[in-house]
């Protein structure tokens, strides 16, 4: 199988996502949140904040543009058709508010080979309109070769 | 349980309804048709539609909310290794632990399981202990 080792260390540009108050309603309802400071707008701001809170989840949601980005990105010959989703790690700063504006930079940061199976590592770093970093993620994916 | 102790035990039943999958294809915006479109996934190898993988990590996430108090803020990491595939309307059973307390930091050892099948095994959280 073919690595595009020479890709290691790319970097896509940033992709700004705002965050709004019903999808994080629409996020929170599709994982089963029941913490009302995701749900209830009253409930939030009795808690201080200013709008609805994402969950920390939700950090799939505003990376996942700069995700697809990537994974449809041709220099990386990403085959669909055998890929799956290995691990994923996310670190948490500040928390998402509705009305915040998340700008996220994916880098590729790996590919290796082993047993047969391709792994690919990308990070993405997500920050907040006041420059703050909201989450750092750590995608992999593995990729099975022709069977 | 707002201030975590080791040992503290965690555990979130949930059983995926039919329809999740769709719901979440649309907040997620991940419409890979293996975990939309029965028939896809059928031909494609897989006993049916599976859930998103991020969908098992978000039932991860909360069930540590008695740990962090409610306070989303409180979740500092979370980290998982995908294993088997998950199932519609088959319970799924989270469960971990308090591993260890550090500096204010608790560390969370957790698994997730469906029947037989291991979702995810041995993820590991770390949650602000104050």
């Amino acid at each position: 199988m073919p690595l595009p080792s020479d890709r290691i260390g790319k970097r896509y540009p940033p992709l700004l996502y705002a965050v709004g108050r019903e999808k994080v309603r629409e996020y929170a309802q599709a994982v089963g949140e029941t913490n009302p400071l995701h749900l209830d707008l009253e409930a939030a701001h009795g808690a201080g904040h200013a709008d609805l809170v994402a969950p920390p989840m939700f950090a799939v949601v505003y990376c996942s543009g700069a995700f697809m980005g990537a994974l449809f990105d041709p220099e990386l010959e990403i085959d669909f058709a055998h890929l799956v989703h290995g691990s994923q790690r996310f670190e948490w700063g500040p928390l998402v508010i509705a009305g915040d504006e998340i700008t996220t930079v994916l880098e590729f940061k790996d590919t290796a080979l082993r047993a047969g199976l391709r792994f690919d590592t990308f990070q993405s770093v997500s920050v907040n309109q006041r420059g703050e970093t909201v989450s750092v993620g750590t995608w992999t994916n593995i990729i099975r070769g022709d069977q | 349980m707002s201030s975590p102790k080791v040992g503290d035990e965690v555990q979130l039943r949930v059983t995926p309804d039919r329809y999740v999958t769709v719901r979440y294809a649309g907040a997620s915006g991940d419409f890979n048709p293996i975990h939309v479109d029965e028939e896809f996934a059928q031909q494609v190898g897989l006993p049916g539609r599976i859930l998103h993988g991020l969908w098992s990590m978000a039932q991860v996430a909360r069930a540590l909310e008695p740990l962090t108090g409610g306070d989303p803020s409180a979740l500092r990491s979370l980290s998982v290794s995908f294993r088997g595939m998950g199932r519609l309307e088959q319970e799924i059973v989270v469960s971990g632990a308090v591993t260890d307390l550090q500096d204010g930091v608790a560390s969370v050892r957790l698994d997730a399981v469906q029947g037989a099948t291991k979702l995810i095994k041995g993820a590991i959280a770390t949650v602000r202990a104050d």
